[in-house]
């Protein structure tokens, strides 16, 4: 139930986000999702891609530091008080979120939420006893 | 003006008969030190020298040099020839690695020092009738208790302010009518802002003189920081392998260079590529061979600090040698801050930090008056992490290892991989952007 991410260091520079960008399209990489995480030198770019493998390999060989690491994407309607729902449940099973975002499917009925919590298989355990949807990496790419 | 001497006969001694002191102090210190202390047995007898080959001063020559890595490899007490029970102090300065430089001093040793320091105090005009500020850090780093004993030896009433806390320093200061001030020439022109900021014209001091070292610092440096505190700025030389600060001293009448206390620290000036003694003039590698220490003497030390030595006699009247205010180095150290800093000492620390490889670049700077020293790190997959918290946590962690190691203070930025500019294959390990 696991999706995973894939994770690269750069520095604040312009242009670097192109830069990785512009690598992964070149590679026929889709993004189904991305944030940005900085601080005053450098950021974290995260990224749902439809082939986490190739993406690490092309950006590896491109010279940067990538990691793979596994979140949780939560699918819930995309209406209001959708996340709410989640952020809730999460809240009253005293789950850590290290951080989250999130995006809209194609269809535009749901939305994808993304997680990555401190301690993954509790969070797997209470959202699935909770009635959420915790979609696969084959559903995430299909989607 | 009248020149001050401390120990005028001493000082102002004509060429013969120093050289003549110099050499029966330097004849009792090899054969000391053949006798008692095995690592320098040893070094003689590889090079084939005995103590009583050292007939004329110039057969120091023979003599092998003395590094500092003879120093780390008898850490921490083996170069010492006394029993530890006649050492009463020891301080230690940076290695080129992980261990410190010990040094240790028996109590006529101190009084050495302090007579030294008194010296180079009379030399900046100063007298027992002064009250002398130290803002030199008291600790391990010879600079405060140096300066401190030797304004005390001179009977002058001794101020011990310490680094930090300008604004404190300068209330002192003002109260306490400090005429001399002893610091690096960095905190000085820190407290000269910092002075500035707090609204106070440094003419309303009593501040006359200003004596520093522990530094690099430029003609231009001297005629700012003499400028914004309204006083003579001159400069004082030492290295804790010697003794500390009062190896050598300028004085205010200084017909350039300053004054080596050269009846007790021997000094050549040589090649620092054949070993080779160059003639008086050149420039080269400043080697010290401490003529009368007791607990630490040390044979030849090559300081890598590339100076010049001239013999003629000073407008002063002092006879001693005077040696050109220190031009570069021999090898990569840095001073930031008045702290010795080798690049070795931070890959060290990086290379004690689970992940990290040793691919990191030390960028120094000047920002105002002060150092600043940025270590960029190249984030390799061993340390990357998708949290944020993980890696500023690892930034915090090398920095309060730079800080508790080296003790100073430095900024850690991550970088990419391969983003440190490498020239042939060999990373540019040291940035130096400062204008000194």
């Amino acid at each position: 139930m696991r999706v995973e991410q894939i994770a690269v260091f750069m520095e604040n520079k312009s242009g670097k986000l192109a830069e990785i960008t512009s690598i992964l399209a070149e590679n026929n990489i889709n993004i189904r999702a991305l944030s940005v995480a900085d601080t005053a030198d450098f950021g974290i770019l995260r990224l749902i891609v439809d082939d986490v493998e190739k993406a690490k390999k092309v950006l590896k060989s491109e010279g940067f530091t990538v990691g793979i690491t596994n979140v949780l994407a939560v699918e819930v309607p995309d209406k209001t008080g959708g996340l709410a729902s989640v952020l809730k449940a999460i809240n009253n099973e005293g789950l850590n979120v290290e951080y989250m975002y999130a995006f809209v499917n194609k269809t535009g009925e749901n939305a994808v939420l993304i997680f990555r919590f401190e301690d993954m298989d509790k969070a797997i355990d209470s959202l699935q006893k909770e009635g959420f949807t915790l979609l696969s990496s084959k559903v995430i790419c299909s989607l | 003006m009248e020149t001050i001497y401390w120990e005028e006969e001493m000082e102002t001694l004509p060429r013969a008969g120093l050289e003549s002191i110099q050499l029966k102090r330097l004849q009792k210190l090899v054969e000391r030190v053949y006798n008692t202390v095995e690592p320098y047995k040893r070094k003689m007898d590889e090079a084939g020298v005995k103590p009583e080959d050292i007939q004329s001063l110039k057969d120091i020559q023979k003599l092998p040099f003395t590094y500092k890595d003879d120093l780390r490899d008898n850490y921490p007490f083996g170069l010492f020839t006394v029993p530890m029970d006649d050492v009463v102090r020891v301080h230690a300065s940076s290695g080129t690695t992980g261990k410190p430089t010990v040094v240790g001093y028996t109590k006529k040793d101190i009084e050495l020092w302090a007579s030294v320091m008194a010296r180079a105090l009379s030399c900046a005009g100063a007298t027992k009738g002064d009250m002398i500020h130290n803002a030199y850090g008291y600790g391990l780093f010879t600079g405060g208790l140096g300066a401190h004993y030797g304004a005390e030896c001179l009977g002058a009433t001794v101020i011990p302010a310490s680094g930090g806390n300008s604004k404190r320093q300068i209330t002192i200061m003002k109260d306490f009518k400090s005429t001399v001030l002893m610091a690096t020439p960095s905190y000085a022109l820190n407290l000269a802002e910092t002075m500035e900021g707090m609204g106070i014209d440094p003419k309303s001091l009593s501040l006359k003189v200003g004596i520093f070292g522990a530094e690099p610092w430029s003609e231009n440096m001297r005629e700012e920081v003499e400028r914004k505190l309204n006083i003579r700025a001159v400069d004082v030389y030492g290295l804790s392998e010697v003794i500390g600060p009062g190896v050598a001293m300028e004085c205010l009448k200084s017909s350039g260079g300053m004054h080596v206390f050269e009846d007790h620290f021997y000094p050549e000036i040589i090649d620092p590529e054949t070993g080779e003694v160059l003639p008086p003039g050149e420039k080269g590698e400043l080697v010290f061979t401490t003529l009368t220490k007791e607990a630490f003497p040390i044979i030849r030390y090559r300081t890598k600090d590339i100076s010049r030595l001239f013999y003629e006699t000073c407008s002063c009247g002092r006879t001693l040698v005077r040696m050109e205010k220190v031009t570069g180095r021999t090898d990569d150290m840095l001073i930031i801050r008045g702290v010795n800093v080798f690049p070795s000492q931070v890959e060290h620390v990086l290379m004690g930090v689970e992940g990290v490889e040793p691919h990191y670049q030390i960028v120094v700077d000047r920002e105002g008056n002060m150092d600043t020293m940025e270590v960029r790190v190249e984030v390799s997959e061993g340390i990357f992490s998708d949290e944020i918290r993980v890696l500023e946590n690892l930034t915090k962690k090398i920095q309060n290892d730079i800080k508790d190691i080296l003790g100073v203070t430095s900024k850690v930025k991550l970088v990419e991989p391969k983003s440190i500019q490498r020239s042939e294959g060999k990373a540019q390990r040291v940035i130096d952007n400062r204008k000194i």
